[in-house]
C-alpha cells in the first residue's frame, strides 16, 4: 500500500520533469529537471529492488553525466530565445507521433501476460540470502567478465575520443620542444673566449642586445 | 515485487513517449535533443528493472548496467562533437549539419 503511494507520488514527479525538460525555455532548466528525474527515477529502481542500480543512477548521471550537460550548457554562449523557433511549427507532428506511439504501447501492455514457462528459464535467478549489490557482483565478475571489460573498453574509447575531439593546440603556450632540445650542439650556443687581462671578454655579434 | 509489474510498464511507456515527442518539438537545439535520448534510455532501463524485479532474474539488472555505460559514453562523445562544432560555426542548430558534407 505504502509501496505502491510511493510509486504514484514518485512517478508523477518523473513524467512531470521529464514534460518540463523537454518544454521549458532556459537549458539550463531543462538540464536542472533532467537531475530531478534521474533521481525519481532512481527511487522507482529502488522500489523494484536494484538498490546498487539506483545508487549508480544517483552518482554517475547526476554527479557526472548531468553536471556534464550542466557545464556544456553554460559554456556554449548561444542565443537562448533563437532556440525555441520552430517550437510551434513542430509540435502537432511531434504530438502525432508521441500519441501514436503511445496508443500502440497501450495495446501492447493491455493484451500481455507473462508466459508460464518464463520464471523457468530464467538465467540466474535473484538470490534471497545477500544484498542486491553482492547479487549484482557475484554476476558481473563471473559470468559477465568479458562483458564487463568490454564496457570499461567502450568508456576508455568514449573518454580518449572526447579529449581528442575537444583539445586544441594552444600557440602561446610555454611548452617544451623536444626536437629542437635534443638537435642542440655545443657550438651552436657556446663560445670560447680567452679574456685579456683589465678587458674582459667582448660578447660575441649575436649576444648583444 | 511491492508494486505490479503494469505500473512500470506505464510510467516507462509514458517516458519514452515523452522523449520522442521532445526530438521532434527542439529542432533547434541539439542539447535538449541529447537529453530526450537520455529519457528514452532511463525509460529503456526502467523496463529492465521492472522485468528484472518481478521475474526475479539478475541479468535484467546486469544489462541496465551496459546500458548505463554506454549511455554515458554516448552522451561524452555527443557533447564533444556539439562543442567542436560550436567553436567552428558559432551556432549549435541541428538543420545547418547538412553543411557538414565533404
Amino acid at each position: 500500500m505504502i509501496a505502491n503511494l510511493a510509486f504514484d507520488f514518485f512517478s508523477l514527479i518523473l513524467l512531470t520533469s521529464a514534460v518540463m525538460v523537454v518544454t521549458s525555455r532556459n537549458p539550463v532548466h531543462a538540464v536542472l529537471f533532467l537531475i530531478l528525474a534521474f533521481i525519481n527515477a532512481a527511487v522507482l529502481f529502488l522500489l523494484a529492488g536494484a538498490e546498487f542500480l539506483a545508487f549508480i543512477l544517483a552518482i554517475v548521471y547526476v554527479g557526472a553525466v548531468a553536471v556534464l550537460f550542466l557545464f556544456v550548457v553554460m559554456m556554449l554562449d548561444v542565443d537562448f530565445a533563437a532556440w525555441r523557433e520552430g517550437f510551434q511549427r513542430y509540435a502537432p507532428i511531434g504530438a502525432l507521433v508521441a500519441l501514436v506511439l503511445f496508443v500502440e504501447l497501450a495495446v501492447v501492455v493491455a493484451g500481455w501476460t507473462i508466459a508460464p514457462a518464463a520464471p523457468a528459464a530464467r538465467m540466474f535467478p535473484t538470490p534471497d540470502n545477500v544484498t542486491n549489490t553482492v547479487a549484482l557482483g557475484s554476476l558481473i565478475y563471473t559470468s559477465y567478465l568479458p562483458l564487463f571489460q568490454l564496457s570499461g573498453i567502450i568508456l576508455l574509447v568514449a573518454m580518449i575520443g572526447a579529449i581528442v575531439l575537444t583539445h586544441r593546440d594552444r600557440k602561446r603556450a610555454k611548452t617544451q620542444n623536444l626536437s629542437a632540445q635534443h638537435a642542440r650542439r655545443p657550438e651552436d650556443t657556446l663560445v670560447m673566449v680567452s679574456a685579456k687581462l683589465n678587458e674582459g671578454a667582448t660578447l660575441p655579434e649575436k649576444e648583444i642586445l | 515485487m511491492l508494486v505490479p509489474l503494469s505500473h512500470y510498464l506505464v510510467v516507462a511507456g509514458l517516458l519514452l513517449v515523452i522523449g520522442i515527442f521532445g526530438i521532434f518539438m527542439n529542432r533547434k537545439n541539439i542539447i535538449v535533443i541529447l537529453m530526450s535520448i537520455e529519457l528514452i534510455l532511463l525509460a529503456a532501463n526502467l523496463n529492465f528493472v521492472a522485468f528484472s524485479g518481478a521475474l526475479h532474474d539478475m541479468v535484467g539488472q546486469v544489462f541496465t548496467m551496459f546500458v548505463l555505460t554506454v549511455a554515458a559514453a554516448e552522451s561524452a562523445i555527443g557533447l564533444a562533437i556539439l562543442v567542436i562544432y560550436f567553436r567552428n560555426r558559432g551556432s549549435i542548430e541541428v538543420e545547418d549539419v547538412t553543411l557538414m558534407k565533404g
